[in-house]
C-alpha cells in the first residue's frame, strides 16, 4: 500500500453494487476484493477466522465480514444491504451488497439506487439463468450507467475461452434489448483470484483488464446529468445578523446541469424569471455549480420561494404535471392498493398521491408484460399511473435520476412502501 | 474541455451537508449529537458549512459520562464558544444519582452502557425529534447496516430487521408522534476519509489525538489511561510512554495505540500503513460479537 498521505487526497468515490448468494460466489469475490487491496484488518480477520472455526468450517468464511446481523451469520445468508469501503491509490469504492434472490428484489433495487456500477455474476458452469436476467434488468431499471458481467468459476471449466466467449454472446444479445449503456465481460475465478486483483496466469487468452483494473478506470466522469439545469431548493436561509441582514440564500444540491452566476433562470411552480445573482459555500462564492456539489444560491429579485419549489433554466424546463407514469418496485408486506392514497417524496417535495391505474405487473425473469396482473405485492414491478395533489417538477428517471424517481410512504404506518422511476 | 467531476471528500462533505439540510428542514426540534470526538467535530463542521452565513440552527448535546479525558471537555467548551453554538449537557451523573441507572462495579466497569439511558431521557426532556451523530458504516459490522435516517420506535430501539429502505438520496422522515430518528450525515465516510478531510480543511482536534508521553498500563493488549476512574489489578503495572488515541470516548472504555505520530500527516501515514480497525482499541466493542447490534437495539447511539 502506498503510504504517501497526498496521494489519497484527490481520488474519485466510485459507488458499485454487487447482487448474489453465497453459491454464486459474490462473498468470496467481496472478500477477494477487499483482501487483496489490503482493505482486511487483522482484527476483523481473527475475529471471522474464530468464528469460522467455532462452526467447524474448513476456510476462513469471508461471508462473515458482510453479514453484520446475528440472524444473517446464523442462517448463513445476506438480508439487508450492507455498505463496505475500501480504496487503492486510484479511487475509492463503496460497495452496495445486496442479496440475489427473488424475494429480496426490494433490496437490490435499494442497493442498485446510489451505484454508478453493478457487478453481475454469472456461473461459468451453469451460464445466464434466471437471475442473470432480473439482476441485468435491476440494473437497466435503475439507471446504473455501468454494468460488469463476471463470469466467475472459471476454474472448474478449465479455463475455456470457448465457454465464455458463449456466455458473453448470449448476455449481449439479452442486454441489447435493455437500457445498459456500457458493459464489460471479464473471465475470473474469485476463489483462485483469477482476473480479480492480480491478472490470470490461467487465461493467456484474455487480453482485457482484470476487475480491479476496471474499477479504477472506469469513466464516471458522466454519469451525473450535466445538461439540463435542475435546482431543487432544500432550505432557505436567512441569517437575520446586521451583517447579513438582507440576506436570502437557496440551499440545496444541484440534480443537474450547471449554474454560473448570471444565469437567467425560472423558479418552479410560481414561474416568475429571474438571474443568478451568486453562487455561495463557506469557502467562498463559486464560479460554477454542478451535480452533486450542495451549495446556497441567491437570486437578483425578491421573489417568493421555498422548499419544494425548483430552479431551473429558462430554455429548458422539466416536465411540470399532476399525472405522472411510474415503474415501481413495491416493498411493503401490504400489497399496493388500486385507488390507494399514498404520501410522495419526490426531490424536496412532498405531496399525495392515488393509484389511478396498474398497467401491469413484469416478470422480471423474461421481462413479459402482465397486462391482466393487478396484485402487486412485495418485490413485484409494476406500471402504475398517479395522480398526485399538485403538481410535481420531474424528468425521465433515464434523463435523469434524481428529477426522475421518487418514494411512496404508507400514511398510515409511514413505512417506505414503493420506489417509483419516472416514464418519460 | 472543462471536466464536472467532484473528488471523493467533496462528494463526502456534498453528501453530508445535503443530510444535515434535510434533518433541519424534515424535523422540527433536532439535536446534534456531540462528545468532543474527531467524528462529531466533523460533523459539526459540516453543520457549520450547511447553513453559512447563518448559525446552525439546533443545539449540540454532550452525553456525558463523567469520565471525560479533561482534554476532551476543555477542547468542547472552546470549540462551541468558537463556532457560537447551544450546548446542552446530559449528565450520566444525574441519571445515577436520580436512581436511573445503576452504576456498574469491577475491573472493567464502565458507564459506556449507561449513556444511552441518559441519551433516551435527554431526548424525552428536550422533545428532540432527530439526534443526529457522527457514526460511520465502516466502524463495525451491526453500524454497516445503519441508514442515514434511522428509524426508533418511542422506546428509542432499533429494529435492524425491519428497517426502512433507503433510495437513493430521498429520506423518509416522517413518524409517529413520540418516535424518533437517528441521522449519520457521514455514514459514508471512513477513518481515512475522515483523517483527510481534517487535514484538507484544517480543523483543530483535541491533543489526544496526537502522539504525546502519557501514564499508561497494559489491559488484554490495549494500553489504558491511569485515572481514577479505573480499578487496576495488581500486576497492571503503570508505564510511561507515547502514544495517541484513534478514537475517544470515555477514560474507562477508550484505549491508546502506541505511536510518534504527532502532526496530521503522520496521522495520515499511519492510519494508511495500520492493520487493526480503528474501534480495536475500545473494549466496549469486544464484551461479544454482538456487542454493538444489541446496544444500538437498546437506543444507544
Amino acid at each position: 500500500m502506498n503510504n504517501d498521505p497526498n496521494t489519497y487526497l484527490d481520488m474519485e468515490l466510485l459507488r458499485f453494487s454487487t447482487a448474489g448468494s453465497v453459491d454464486d460466489g459474490k462473498s468470496t469475490l467481496i472478500g477477494r476484493l477487499l483482501y487483496d487491496s489490503k482493505s482486511i484488518f487483522e482484527d476483523q480477520y481473527e475475529a471471522i477466522e474464530q468464528s469460522s472455526k467455532k462452526k467447524g468450517e474448513e476456510q476462513v468464511n469471508l461471508a462473515l465480514l458482510t453479514d453484520g446481523l446475528r440472524s444473517e451469520r446464523e442462517q448463513g445468508i445476506t438480508i439487508d444491504v450492507a455498505y463496505r469501503y475500501f480504496a487503492t491509490p486510484k479511487r475509492k469504492f463503496i460497495i452496495a451488497d445486496t442479496p440475489g434472490h427473488i424475494q429480496y428484489t426490494r433490496n437490490m433495487v435499494t442497493g442498485a439506487s446510489t451505484s454508478n456500477l453493478s457487478i453481475i455474476l454469472i456461473d461459468a458452469r451453469k451460464g445466464i439463468i434466471e437471475q442473470t436476467h432480473r439482476h441485468t434488468f435491476i440494473a437497466s431499471l435503475l439507471g446504473i450507467p455501468h454494468v460488469v458481467f463476471c463470469i466467475n468459476k472459471m476454474d472448474l471449466v478449465d479455463y475455456d475461452e470457448a465457454t465464455f466467449e458463449r456466455i458473453k454472446k448470449e448476455t449481449e444479445a439479452f442486454a441489447s434489448k435493455l437500457a445498459v449503456k456500457d458493459i464489460h465481460f471479464i473471465p475470473i475465478s474469485a476463489l483462485k483470484g483469477d482476473n480479480v486483483v492480480n491478472k490470470s496466469e490461467n487465461m493467456p487468452w484474455y487480453k482485457g483488464g482484470t476487475l480491479l483494473y476496471l474499477l479504477e478506470n472506469i469513466h464516471i466522469g458522466s454519469d451525473h446529468n450535466h445538461i439540463d439545469c435542475r435546482f431543487p431548493v432544500q432550505y432557505v436561509i436567512r441569517p437575520q445578523t446586521d451583517e447579513f441582514h438582507d440576506y436570502r440564500g437557496y440551499a440545496g444540491r444541484i440534480a443537474g446541469g450547471v449554474f454560473k452566476p448570471g444565469d437567467k433562470v425560472v423558479a418552479l411552480p410560481s414561474g416568475f424569471s429571474t438571474t443568478v445573482k451568486s453562487i455561495d459555500t463557506f469557502d467562498g462564492e463559486v464560479e460554477e455549480a454542478f451535480a452533486p456539489m450542495s451549495v446556497t444560491m441567491t437570486l437578483e429579485d425578491e421573489i417568493d420561494i421555498s422548499r419544494g419549489d425548483m430552479i431551473v433554466r429558462e430554455n429548458n424546463q422539466p416536465e411540470v404535471s399532476q399525472d405522472i407514469e411510474v415503474m415501481v418496485c413495491w416493498m411493503s408486506e401490504r400489497p399496493l392498493q388500486l385507488r390507494g392514497k399514498y404520501a410522495v417524496k419526490h426531490t424536496s417535495n412532498d405531496a399525495r398521491c392515488i393509484v389511478k391505474d396498474i398497467k401491469y405487473k413484469l416478470d422480471i425473469n423474461t421481462l413479459h408484460r402482465l397486462e391482466d396482473e393487478k396484485d402487486i405485492a412485495m418485490n413485484d414491478i409494476a406500471r402504475v399511473s398517479l395522480r398526485t395533489t399538485k403538481p410535481l417538477f420531474f424528468d425521465a428517471y433515464q434523463k435523469n435520476r434524481v428529477s426522475g424517481s421518487l418514494i411512496i410512504i404508507d400514511e398510515a404506518t409511514n413505512e417506505t412502501v414503493g420506489a417509483g422511476m419516472i416514464v418519460g | 474541455m472543462q471536466t464536472y467531476n467532484l473528488k471523493h471528500l467533496k462528494e463526502l462533505e456534498s453528501e453530508a451537508i445535503y443530510v444535515v439540510r434535510e434533518v433541519a428542514s424534515q424535523f422540527e426540534n433536532p439535536v446534534l449529537l456531540f462528545s468532543g470526538g474527531k467524528d462529531s467535530i466533523v460533523c459539526a463542521h459540516i453543520a457549520r458549512k450547511a447553513f453559512y452565513p447563518a448559525k446552525i440552527p439546533f443545539p449540540l448535546m454532550h452525553v456525558d459520562t463523567g469520565h471525560n479525558f479533561p482534554e476532551t471537555i476543555e477542547f468542547r467548551d472552546k470549540f462551541i464558544k468558537e463556532i457560537g453554538a447551544n450546548l446542552i449537557v446530559a449528565s450520566v451523573q444525574d441519571s445515577i444519582d436520580q436512581g436511573r441507572v445503576v452504576e456498574e462495579k469491577g475491573f472493567n466497569a464502565s458507564r459506556n452502557g449507561l449513556q444511552t439511558t441518559t441519551l433516551l431521557d435527554a431526548i424525552e426532556e428536550h422533545k428532540f425529534d432527530a439526534a443526529m451523530g457522527g457514526a460511520r458504516r465502516d466502524e463495525e459490522k451491526a453500524r454497516a447496516k445503519e441508514r442515514f435516517f434511522s428509524h426508533r420506535d418511542e422506546f428509542g430501539q432499533w429494529d435492524p430487521k425491519n428497517q426502512r429502505p433507503e433510495l437513493w438520496n430521498i429520506f423518509n422522515g416522517m413518524k409517529q408522534f413520540g418516535e424518533n430518528f437517528r441521522v449519520f450525515p457521514i455514514s459514508n465516510w471512513t477513518e481515512m476519509d475522515v483523517w483527510q478531510y481534517v487535514l484538507a480543511e484544517g480543523i483543530e482536534l483535541p491533543p489526544l489525538y496526537f502522539a504525546h508521553e502519557r501514564e499508561v498500563f497494559s489491559r488484554d493488549g490495549v494500553l489504558m489511561s491511569t485515572s481514577d476512574f479505573i480499578e487496576q489489578k495488581e500486576e497492571e503495572k503503570n508505564m510511561k510512554t507515547t502514544v495517541r488515541f484513534r478514537t475517544i470516548g470515555d477514560m474507562t472504555c477508550t484505549g491508546a495505540v502506541s505511536s510518534e505520530a504527532d502532526t496530521l500527516e503522520k496521522i495520515i501515514e499511519e492510519v494508511a500503513a495500520t492493520r487493526t480497525t480503528e474501534r480495536g482499541t475500545r473494549s466496549d466493542d469486544k464484551r461479544s460479537e454482538a456487542a454493538m447490534e444489541d446496544r444500538k437495539k437498546q437506543g444507544y447511539f
